[in-house]
C-alpha cells in the first residue's frame, strides 16, 4: 500500500520510469526475445514425463498380428474407392459388419462460401460410415474414437485397412471397458465436423447433415491415422488444433512411450529427435522445430483431421505416417502394435486426461517447455506496452491539467479515428465474401482470387484513411490529441495481445512482436516516409508474409518470391474458409480488431 | 436540459433495442458475469410457469426473486424487454433529478460558506463554479444509461435493473426530503435484496441536516424523527412481506429468496468473492464464514456514517458501492449503479492518485473474464483458479477505486478548512500521506 499511497515514493518511481522509459522499452524486447529463443535450449526445458496413473503403471503386451492382411484388406478399399470414384459406402458397411461391428452412416453436404481452389472442391457432399465395438465390460457410458480419413486419389488407403484390421483383431478382445469407434470420414475436416456435430447435437457452422442413429457414450479420446505406403520410416505426430488448442500433453506422452517401446521412429514437425543439443545445429534444429510448432499453432488451423475434437473437450492427436529414402523402415503390424497399446492405456483411463499439461511448446517430442516457462517471453513484450503506458498517462495528466477546455473536442478527435477504423475493420470482415460476385463480374478473375484481392484492395485502402477522414472532421490534430489517441491505443492493444496470448500464444507472441515496437514508439514528429514504410512493413498482413517465408524456410521448402506471393493469397483464401468452415477466430481476430489497432498507430503517425 | 437527456434516453433506448433484437441477446443473457442465480431471467421465466400450473414458484429451487417480481411479470410477460427499458430510463431519470437537486443543495452551501468567509483563501481553486456543475447531471444520466455493464444487464434482462430503478427512486426521493416515500422505497429495495438495508443510515442523516436537526443522542427531536423514520421504514416493509404472503399464501418465499442470499446455496461463478471461497472450504467452517462474510457487507456502515455524516450522499455512494462488490451474487449491473455517481464526484479529480491504473485495471479484467471463462469452461485447458484469479483482480480494482475516491474526498474537505497549500511547522511544503 505504501507505494500506492504515499506521494514522494510514487513520484520517485514515476521519474526513474520516464526517465529510463526507452532504454528500459528496448531491453524488455530484446530480453522477450532472447527469452523465446533460449526456450529451445535443452538445459532449459523439462523432460516430458506421464502424469497420467492409469496410463503409466499398468503393463500392456502387445498381440496384433494381422498387418500383412490389413495391407490386404487397403489393396481391397482402394480397388472400391476407384470404382465407386469417392467413398465405397456400400463396401465399408459390409466389411466393418463382417467384422462384427454396429454399422451406421451419416450424409452430410455443404456449400462453400467461394470455391476452395487447393482441395478442388466447392459444393461438398459426401457419408461418413462409422462402426461401434460395444465394450463388453463397462457400462458403455464412454468411448474412444479411432479415425481414418477416405482421401480423394492414392493417399490414405493404408489407413483405413489398417483401421479395419485393429476393428477386427479388437473385437476378439474381451478387456475393453470403453465402446470403441472407427470411423472413416469423408472430405477431412468437413466431413469430420459434420460427424462431430452430430455426436454432439450441436450445429455451430450452418451445414447440413443428416443425424446419427447410433450412438456410443461420451468421447473421452481420439486418434487420427493417416498412412500411405505399406511401410513407412517414421510416425510423426501432430497435436496443433483448431485455435491453437492442443490436446493434453500426456497424449504425446503415451505416444512417445509407445514408440520407444516398440522400437518405431517418431517425430515431430517431421523432425527426428536429436541428442546433440550441445553443438549450434543440435540447437538450431530444436529452434527449427519449436519454431515449427509456433507457426502452426499461430494459424489457428487444424493441422489434422484431430483439430475439431478439441473443441469438444476430446484429447486427440493425428498420428501421420512418413516414408522417406531412410533405410529404417517399419511395416504395418508394427503400427498396429503401437495403436493398440496405446488404445489399451486408453481404455484404462479412469477419468479424462487432465492430470498433464494443456500449454506446452515441443522442441523435441521428449522436451517440453510449459507455460510458466514461455510467459515470461511474452510477458517482457508486454512490459514495453505498459511502461509505455505508464509515461504516456503521466504526460497526458500533465497536459490535461494545463488546457481542461479542449477535452471535449478531445474526446471527438479520439472517437472519430477508433469508429473509422473499426468500421475499416468490419468492412475488411465482411466484404469479400458478400462481394465476390460483383468482382467476378467486373473483373476477368475466379471467385477465390476474387475474395483474396477484395480483402487485400480493403487493407491497402485502409491505410488512405487518415488523410481523408479524421483532418476533414476535426481539423489539424492536436498534441492533447495524438497522446490521449496513443495512450488509447497502445491500452487496447495491451489488452487484445494478452487475451489473445491466453487462447493462442503463439499467434499473440508473433502479432507482438511486430507490433509492439511499432506501438511504442510511433508519434506524429518522425521523419514520415521512413516510418510509414517501417509501419506497414511490420503490418499484421506483412507479418503473415513473413510467416508464410519462415514456414517454407523451416520446411526446407524455401521458394521464390513469386511463389511465396502466390502461397501468401492461398494462406488467406484458406483463413477465410477456415472461420466460415470450422468457427476458426484467426481471421476475425485480425480483420476485426488487430487491423483496426494497427490502423489507430498509423492514424498517430498522420496526426498532423 | 431536458432536450439532452431525451436525446441520450433515445440513444440508450435504441441501442438496446438493437440488441434485444440481434442473436447476441441470447448469448449475453448466458453469462455469468451478467446474470447471477437471483436475478437470471430463465430463472424467472421457470417460476412463472410454476405459477402458472398451480405450484409454488419457490418450489425446484430454481426460481429466487421476491413475489412481488414475478407477480409483475404475471402481468406484462408479454413486454419484459420495454419494462426493462423502461426501468432503465426510470433510473436514468431519477438519478438525473437527484443530482441536480443535490448540486443545487451544495451550491447554496458552497455560497453561505463563502459568505461567511469560512474557506481559507488559498482555497479558491477548490471552489466549485456553477459553469463546471452544470452537465453534471446529464454526466450521470450519461453514465448510467450507456455504461457497456448497464446495457449487457438490461439485455440479459437481469431483473438487477429492477433493482436499480428501485434504488434510484429512493435516492431521489430522499434528496428531494420526501421521508415517505424515501422510507417506501427504501422498504421495497431492502424487500428486493436486503443489502440496501444500510442505506438507511445515509437517509437519515440526509434527512435530519435537511431539516436542520443536529445528530445527537441527548436531543428528543433526534430521537424522535428517527423512530419515524424507522416505523416507516420497517411499517412498509412488513405491508409489503405481508403482501406477498398473500399473493402466494404461504411463507416459502422467505427462505426461498432471504435464506438463499444469506446462506450462498448456490456457487455459480460469478464477478464476486463468494463462490470460490465457498466451494474450496470445508463444510464445518462454512457456518462461521458465510456469517463473516455478511457481516462484512454491513460492517463498513458503521465507521463510514461515522466518517462521513456531514456528507450523506458520498456515504450512499460509498454504500452502494459497498454493497455490489462485497454482495453474495453480484453481476455488472450492481456495479453500473455506482459507476453512474462518479460524474457526481469529478471535482475529486486532481486528489485522485490511481484512477488511470484501477481503470485499466477495471478494463482489462472485463476483457478477460470472457477469455478465461472459455478456456475453463470450453476449451478445458485452464481450470476455476484462473477465472478467480481475475475476479479477485476485478474486485481488488473496485476496493482501490473506491478507496481513492474516499480519500480524495476527505482530503478535499481538509483542504477546505485547513488551506491547499499546507505547511510544516518549519515552514516547507508538506504532503498528506494515508496510514
Amino acid at each position: 500500500m505504501g507505494l500506492l499511497s504515499d506521494p514522494n515514493r510514487r513520484r520517485a518511481l514515476t521519474n526513474l520510469l520516464t526517465r529510463l522509459n526507452t532504454p528500459l522499452c528496448v531491453v524488455c524486447y530484446l530480453a522477450g526475445v532472447a527469452w523465446f529463443m533460449g526456450l529451445a535450449f535443452e538445459p532449459f526445458t523439462l523432460r516430458t514425463y506421464m502424469s497420467e496413473n492409469a496410463m503409466g503403471s499398468t503393463m500392456v503386451e502387445e498381440k496384433f498380428g494381422s498387418g500383412e492382411r490389413a495391407l490386404a484388406t487397403a489393396r481391397e478399399f482402394a480397388a472400391h474407392k476407384k470404382k465407386a470414384d469417392g467413398m465405397p459406402v456400400d463396401w465399408l458397411v459390409k466389411a466393418m459388419q463382417s467384422r462384427g461391428l454396429e454399422v451406421f452412416t451419416q450424409s452430410f453436404s455443404r456449400t462453400l462460401p467461394f470455391p476452395d481452389e487447393n482441395k478442388e472442391r466447392y459444393m461438398v457432399h459426401g457419408t461418413n460410415v462409422y462402426g461401434i465395438l460395444r465394450a463388453p465390460r463397462g457400462p458403455r457410458t464412454e468411448a474412444l474414437v479411432l479415425s481414418a480419413p477416405c482421401s480423394p486419389g492414392n493417399s490414405n488407403n493404408q489407413a483405413v485397412g489398417l483401421l479395419l484390421g485393429l476393428a477386427q483383431y479388437f473385437r476378439g478382445q474381451i478387456y475393453w471397458a470403453k465402446d470403441i469407434i472407427f470411423l472413416v470420414n469423408e472430405h477431412d475436416l468437413i466431413g469430420m465436423q459434420a460427424w462431430l456435430e452430430g455426436y454432439h447435437h450441436t450445429n455451430t457452422t450452418g451445414m447440413s447433415w443428416t443425424p446419427l442413429h447410433g450412438r456410443a457414450g461420451s468421447i473421452q479420446a481420439a486418434m487420427s491415422l493417416e498412412l500411405s505406403s505399406d511401410v513407412v520410416t517414421s510416425l510423426d505426430l501432430v497435436l496443433e488444433g483448431l485455435n491453437g488448442q492442443l490436446p493434453n500433453l500426456d497424449l504425446a506422452n503415451l505416444f512417445y512411450a509407445f514408440c520407444q517401446k516398440i522400437g518405431v521412429l517418431c517425430t515431430i514437425q517431421g523432425k527426428l529427435q536429436r541428442n546433440d543439443w550441445d553443438t549450434s545445429s543440435g540447437y538450431n534444429h530444436a529452434v527449427q522445430t519449436m519454431l515449427l510448432m509456433v507457426l502452426k499453432q499461430a494459424s489457428g488451423r487444424p493441422w489434422g483431421d484431430h483439430g475439431l475434437f478439441l473443441r469438444y473437450h476430446i484429447e486427440a492427436v493425428s498420428v501421420r505416417g512418413i516414408n522417406s529414402f531412410r533405410q529404417y523402415k517399419t511395416d504395418a503390424t508394427t503400427i498396429g502394435k503401437l495403436l493398440e497399446g496405446m488404445f489399451r492405456k486408453l481404455n484404462n483411463l479412469l477419468e479424462r486426461l487432465h492430470q498433464s499439461y494443456f500449454f506446452y511448446l515441443l522442441p523435441s517430442l521428449s522436451r517440453f517447455v510449459s507455460i510458466g516457462y514461455y510467459m515470461p517471453a511474452f510477458g517482457l513484450l508486454t512490459l514495453i506496452l505498459l511502461l509505455r503506458l505508464g509515461s504516456l498517462a503521466s504526460g497526458t495528466e500533465d497536459g490535461l491539467a494545463e488546457g481542461e477546455q479542449a477535452s471535449s473536442t478531445g474526446v471527438l478527435s479520439v472517437l472519430t479515428p477508433v469508429v473509422i477504423s473499426h468500421l475499416t475493420g468490419m468492412a475488411l470482415f465482411m466484404l469479400p465474401v458478400l462481394s465476390q460476385e460483383t468482382a467476378v463480374e467486373h473483373f476477368p478473375v475466379s471467385e477465390t482470387e476474387a475474395v483474396v484481392l477484395t480483402a487485400i484492395a480493403i487493407y491497402t485502402a485502409g491505410l488512405a484513411l487518415p488523410h481523408n477522414t479524421h483532418r476533414v472532421l476535426t481539423g489539424e490534430g492536436t498534441e492533447q490529441g495524438w497522446r490521449v489517441l496513443k495512450l488509447v491505443a497502445v491500452l487496447y492493444m495491451a489488452v487484445l495481445l494478452g487475451c489473445t496470448a491466453l487462447i493462442n500464444f503463439s499467434l499473440g507472441f508473433i502479432l507482438a512482436l511486430t507490433l509492439v515496437p511499432i506501438a511504442a514508439f510511433v508519434t506524429p514528429h518522425m521523419p514520415r516516409v521512413l516510418y510509414a514504410f517501417l509501419m506497414v512493413a511490420l503490418s499484421p498482413g506483412f507479418t503473415l508474409l513473413y510467416c508464410v517465408f519462415l514456414y517454407q524456410e523451416l520446411q526446407e521448402a524455401p521458394v521464390s518470391l513469386l511463389d511465396g506471393w502466390n502461397i501468401f493469397l492461398s494462406v488467406i483464401s484458406q483463413g477465410i474458409l477456415d472461420h466460415s468452415l470450422y468457427g476458426s477466430l484467426v481471421y476475425p481476430l485480425l480483420s476485426l480488431f488487430i487491423y483496426p489497432c494497427w490502423l489507430l498507430l498509423w492514424n498517430i503517425l498522420f496526426w498532423k | 436540459m431536458a432536450a439532452p437527456l431525451t436525446l441520450v434516453l433515445i440513444v440508450a433506448v435504441t441501442i438496446r433495442a438493437v440488441l434485444f433484437n440481434s442473436s447476441l441477446a441470447e448469448l449475453i443473457s448466458e453469462r455469468v458475469e451478467v446474470v447471477s442465480p437471483l436475478n437470471a431471467w430463465k430463472r424467472v421465466v421457470e417460476g412463472l410457469a410454476l405459477l402458472d400450473l398451480g405450484v409454488s414458484p419457490y418450489s425446484g429451487d430454481v426460481f429466487h426473486e421476491t413475489p412481488l417480481i414475478i407477480y409483475l411479470f404475471h402481468f406484462v410477460i408479454d413486454y419484459a424487454d420495454i419494462v426493462f427499458m423502461i426501468a432503465d430510463g426510470i433510473t436514468a431519470v431519477a438519478l438525473y433529478l437527484a443530482v441536480q437537486d443535490y448540486n443545487k443543495g451544495v451550491f447554496r452551501k458552497q455560497k453561505y460558506a463563502l459568505e461567511a468567509d469560512r474557506y481559507p483563501h488559498d482555497c479558491l481553486e477548490l471552489i466549485r463554479t456553477p459553469k463546471e456543475m452544470y452537465y453534471i447531471p446529464l454526466k450521470v444520466a450519461l453514465f448510467y444509461l450507456l455504461n457497456p455493464f448497464t446495457i449487457l444487464s438490461c439485455v440479459a434482462k437481469s431483473t438487477c435493473g429492477l433493482n436499480n430503478a428501485v434504488i434510484a427512486l429512493f435516492i431521489l426521493s430522499t434528496i428531494k426530503g420526501s421521508a415517505l416515500l424515501s422510507a417506501i422505497f427504501l422498504a421495497l429495495a431492502t424487500y428486493q435484496s436486503i443489502y440496501p438495508l444500510t442505506l438507511c443510515v445515509p437517509a437519515l442523516l440526509f434527512l435530519l441536516q435537511r431539516l436542520y436537526i443536529p445528530v445527537n443522542v441527548r436531543r428528543p427531536s433526534f430521537w424522535l424523527f428517527t423512530m419515524q423514520y424507522a416505523f416507516m421504514f420497517l411499517g412498509s416493509l412488513s405491508v409489503i412481506v405481508c403482501l406477498s404472503f398473500f399473493l402466494l399464501s404461504s411463507w416459502d418465499f422467505i427462505p426461498s429468496v432471504y435464506g438463499f442470499i444469506l446462506s450462498v446455496p448456490d456457487l455459480t461463478p460469478n464477478i464476486g468473492l463468494f463462490w470460490y471461497f465457498f466451494a474450496e472450504m470445508f463444510e464445518h467452517f462454512r457456518l462461521f464464514f458465510i456469517c463473516v462474510f455478511q457481516i462484512n457487507v454491513f460492517f463498513y456502515t458503521i465507521p463510514l456514517s461515522i466518517k462521513l455524516k456531514e456528507h450523506p450522499v458520498f456515504l450512499i455512494f460509498m454504500q452502494i458501492a459497498i454493497i455490489s462488490i462485497f454482495k453474495s451474487y453480484p453481476t455488472v449491473g450492481d456495479i453500473a449503479l455506482y459507476m453512474a455517481f462518479l460524474p457526481l464526484w469529478s471535482h475529486l479529480y486532481r486528489f485522485l492518485r490511481n484512477i488511470f491504473l484501477v481503470s485499466c485495471v477495471l478494463l482489462a479484467c472485463s476483457a478477460l473474464f470472457p477469455v478465461l471463462w472459455h478456456l475453463w469452461i470450453y476449451a478445458g485447458s485452464a481450470n476455476s483458479n484462473f477465472y478467480y484469479a481475475i475476479t479477485l483482480l476485478f474486485n481488488v480494482g473496485q476496493i482501490l477505486l473506491v478507496s481513492d475516491y474516499f480519500y480524495a474526498y476527505l482530503r478535499r474537505e481538509h483542504h477546505l478548512t485547513h488551506g491547499l497549500y499546507l505547511k510544516r511547522r518549519d515552514g516547507s511544503e508538506a504532503t498528506l500521506v494515508l496510514k
